[in-house]
């Protein structure tokens, strides 16, 4: 079943045209790989699925679920199940892990009409979680990404998505930043979550992480377009022969 | 249940728009007539059945004022004062002489009620008396001497207090019960002729709290005093005294609230603390005076003058305040640090909104040797508000050895709102170690957008950020306290983004 349609898409951003019309189906369960060179268009179609303020989208349309995901605001979406693993987490100081875990999942939770957690429930939760991925719990302690190193700030998104659990895991540019250890954890975990229900986009620049993560599809886009679509063999396919082919498309 | 859980819940259960204490209370009320005049001081001091040399104090105080001028310096801006357009006096009219709380208003404790104060000593005696050295902090009690329009209408846990030897009464009866203490102290940290508003304070405050520790004595449990303004074009003097006796250690907390209306509102509170040789007070404050409207119509004025004067070796001083309220805040809780080896710190959030204007800061006053301060303030500013923080650090010449350290770290929402720093640091000797860091930041788009892609509306997510960043002051307050004030901090933001 389709989790996210994206029809015809043509986005803005200070009058200028990012994405031309892209069109993109998700289905549920389903890993698809987007990629393509750096101005593509990549992260601008995270940015709009997440609902990030200053993306006017001109012509198209998003469906999640069946529902018009941009009449939706991004708390609204993210309560939903559209989760944005960012490329760049921001830090929070003064804010511990654990109390914004728990405010968020909280929040999540109210718009969804769901009771709270109680302090000892969601403590009880959020230790299981982090056990499950092997995140100490001093990490929880620290203030929001704080000094963490670029390893911990995935791990942490990752704990996020895990507690959150939402159908839709959009990761943009997981791989940023990260030696090749730290790829594999945040790898590991993202594929702990996978699961028939949930659907993964998985956006990069290189194959590498597709080593890790196995896509069912992969997207090439270029210009604000897909242009190419094709199983995992497409992704090895570009890392041999590169973007260049498709920059004229 | 125990006081403190009360208060939390009550807290939690209050459940009101932009300015959560816009209600106002229907009771008669005795006032003196209006303006300003030797005859209104008398009128005051004979309310009160004050002994003459109080009335003298009092008229000399006036006579200085008639002397003097407002000040200007601070960055505030303001339609002039009509000081004869106002009210010094008002109390709710007592049907007769209260001796147990079940006499008083039911109006009155219902006001009470709606802020969440546990006066009820039923509520407060629930809790198991903790032998010393064995008090869990989730039992502990506090103490209200509740001030409601100037005078003190119920003062609970009188007898406990008593048992440990602490004073702990309206400054009124103080006066009248204690009149070597308040001789001795009154006017002792902060003189009848320190500032204008000090000296307005002086001649025409109506009521206010006295503590009184005695040598060796932790006072066994916080004390709150709750004011709240509640007359039309009513002026608030209210008038703290706090005395620490040698070895002896209180913490003090004091919260204000007042209602909605359209008029500006006068406030020039004057707030005395003394410290003896190794004794400690710490006093925090909540404020939530009336800010005015969305176009800055309306608002409390607040001139506010506290001071401590740590008088003996080894003694120390320490003022919270989280500032959220008023129109105009004009206030800096200062030590004198006059004992050697004394402490003094200031741990201060200030919040503006709307059209709020906040000048605010401290002064740490090195006289003794060794004497060590600490600065650790948080200016927040959004909306159309201007948020200043003026401190003044000085080491006198026979302070060897003092030290300093001040931290000003300013936030700024949105672009039509202003932060300033204006530190003044004088050091005449020149082993005085002073240090000063200042960080101005703008509450950035990639963080909100982070928190709200987490679920969080985009005023939740401006609450939590901000509640980060006062986090080392709020940890500073009673447990009490520090619940209300990060639920006042989201409410005085609310509306400042988007």
């Amino acid at each position: 079943m389709a989790l996210l349609e994206v029809k015809d898409l043509k986005v803005r951003v200070e009058e200028r045209e990012i994405l031309h019309g892209l069109t993109l189906t998700v289905n549920e369960g389903e890993i698809h790989a987007i990629m393509g060179p750096n101005g593509s268009g990549k992260s601008t179609l995270s940015h709009v699925i997440a609902g990030k303020p200053g993306y006017e989208v001109t012509d198209g349309e998003i469906l999640f679920k069946g529902e018009d995901l941009l009449a939706m605001a991004p708390n609204e979406r993210a309560a939903k199940g559209v989760f944005l693993a960012f490329q760049y987490p921001v830090e929070i100081p003064g804010v511990s892990t654990m109390n914004f875990l728990r405010t968020a999942l909280n929040a999540q939770r109210k718009a969804r009409g769901d009771s709270e957690y109680s302090t000892p429930d969601f403590l009880k939760k959020v230790r299981e979680v982090s056990k499950s991925l092997n995140i100490p719990q001093d990490m929880l302690k620290r203030g929001v990404n704080v000094g963490f190193s670029g390893g911990e700030k995935k791990r942490n998104e990752v704990l996020q998505m895990a507690l959150f659990e939402p159908s839709l895991c959009i990761l943009d540019e997981m791989d940023s930043g990260l030696d090749i250890d730290a790829l594999r954890i945040a790898a590991d975990g993202v594929n702990a979550l996978h699961s028939p229900k949930r659907a993964m986009v998985v956006i990069t620049h290189y194959q590498r992480l597709l080593n890790y993560i196995v896509p069912d599809v992969v997207h090439v886009m270029s210009k604000g377009r897909v242009v190419k679509s094709g199983a995992k063999d497409l992704a090895l396919e570009l890392e041999s022969s590169g973007y260049a082919q498709y920059e004229d498309a | 249940m125990p006081a403190v859980q009360e208060t939390v819940e009550r807290v939690k259960r209050i459940d009101v728009d932009q300015y959560r204490y816009g209600f106002e209370t229907l009771i008669e009320s005795d006032k003196a007539p209006k303006g300003l005049s030797e005859e209104t001081v008398k009128f005051i001091s004979e309310k009160k059945n004050e002994p003459a040399w109080m009335l003298q104090w009092r008229l000399e105080a006036y006579r200085r004022w008639l002397t003097m001028t407002e000040p200007t310096w601070a960055r505030v801006d303001y339609p002039k004062i009509d000081f004869q357009d106002l009210y010094y006096y008002s109390a709710p009219k007592p049907k007769k002489t209260i001796t147990s709380l079940d006499e008083i208003d039911p109006e009155i404790l219902k006001t009470y009620e709606k802020l969440g104060i546990p006066l009820r000593e039923v509520a407060m005696l629930e809790g198991v008396e903790p032998k010393p050295g064995e008090e869990d902090p989730n039992r502990r009690k506090i103490a209200v001497d509740a001030v409601f329009d100037s005078v003190s209408v119920a003062t609970t846990f009188k007898a406990e207090l008593k048992k440990a030897g602490v004073i702990f009464m309206p400054i009124s009866e103080a006066i009248r019960e204690h009149p070597e203490l308040v001789q001795k102290y009154l006017g002792s940290v902060v003189p009848t002729s320190d500032n204008f508003y000090a000296t307005l304070n002086s001649a025409v405050f109506s009521d206010g709290s006295f503590v009184y520790v005695p040598p060796g004595v932790r006072c066994p449990m916080e004390l709150s005093t709750y004011f709240r303004i509640n007359e039309r074009n009513t002026g608030q003097f209210e008038r703290t005294l706090i005395i620490a006796d040698k070895g002896s250690y209180v913490s003090y907390l004091e919260g204000c609230t007042a209602p909605q209306r359209d008029e500006n509102q006068l406030h020039a509170a004057v707030v005395e603390l003394v410290t003896h040789d190794d004794a400690e007070i710490k006093y925090s404050t909540v404020q939530n005076w009336y800010p005015g409207n969305s176009e800055g119509k309306g608002g409390i004025y607040n001139f506010v003058t506290k001071r401590g004067d740590c008088r003996g070796n080894n003694s120390k001083i320490s003022w919270t305040q989280v500032e959220t309220g008023s129109a105009i805040t004009w206030k800096y809780p200062s030590c004198i640090l006059r004992g050697d080896n004394s402490r003094g710190e200031f741990y201060s959030i200030a919040i503006s909104n709307g059209y709020q204007q906040v000048d605010s800061g401290t002064k740490m006053i090195h006289l003794g040797k060794n004497t060590s301060s600490r600065i650790i303030s948080k200016g927040i500013a959004a909306g159309r508000s201007q948020n200043t923080y003026r401190g003044l650090v000085t080491a006198h010449r026979k302070a060897t050895g003092a030290r300093n350290f001040t931290a000003c770290d300013s936030l700024l929402i949105g672009d039509k709102c202003g932060a300033h720093t204006v530190p003044y640091i004088e050091a005449k000797n020149s082993s005085a170690t002073f240090e000063h860091e200042a960080t101005t930041s703008k509450i950035s788009e990639d963080v909100l957008f982070y928190c709200i892609q987490r679920g969080l509306t985009q005023e939740e997510a401006v609450g939590l950020v901000v509640n980060g960043f006062v986090k080392d002051v709020l940890q500073q307050l009673p447990m009490e306290f520090a619940v209300e004030a990060q639920k006042l901090i989201s409410i005085s933001l609310e509306g400042s983004v988007g």
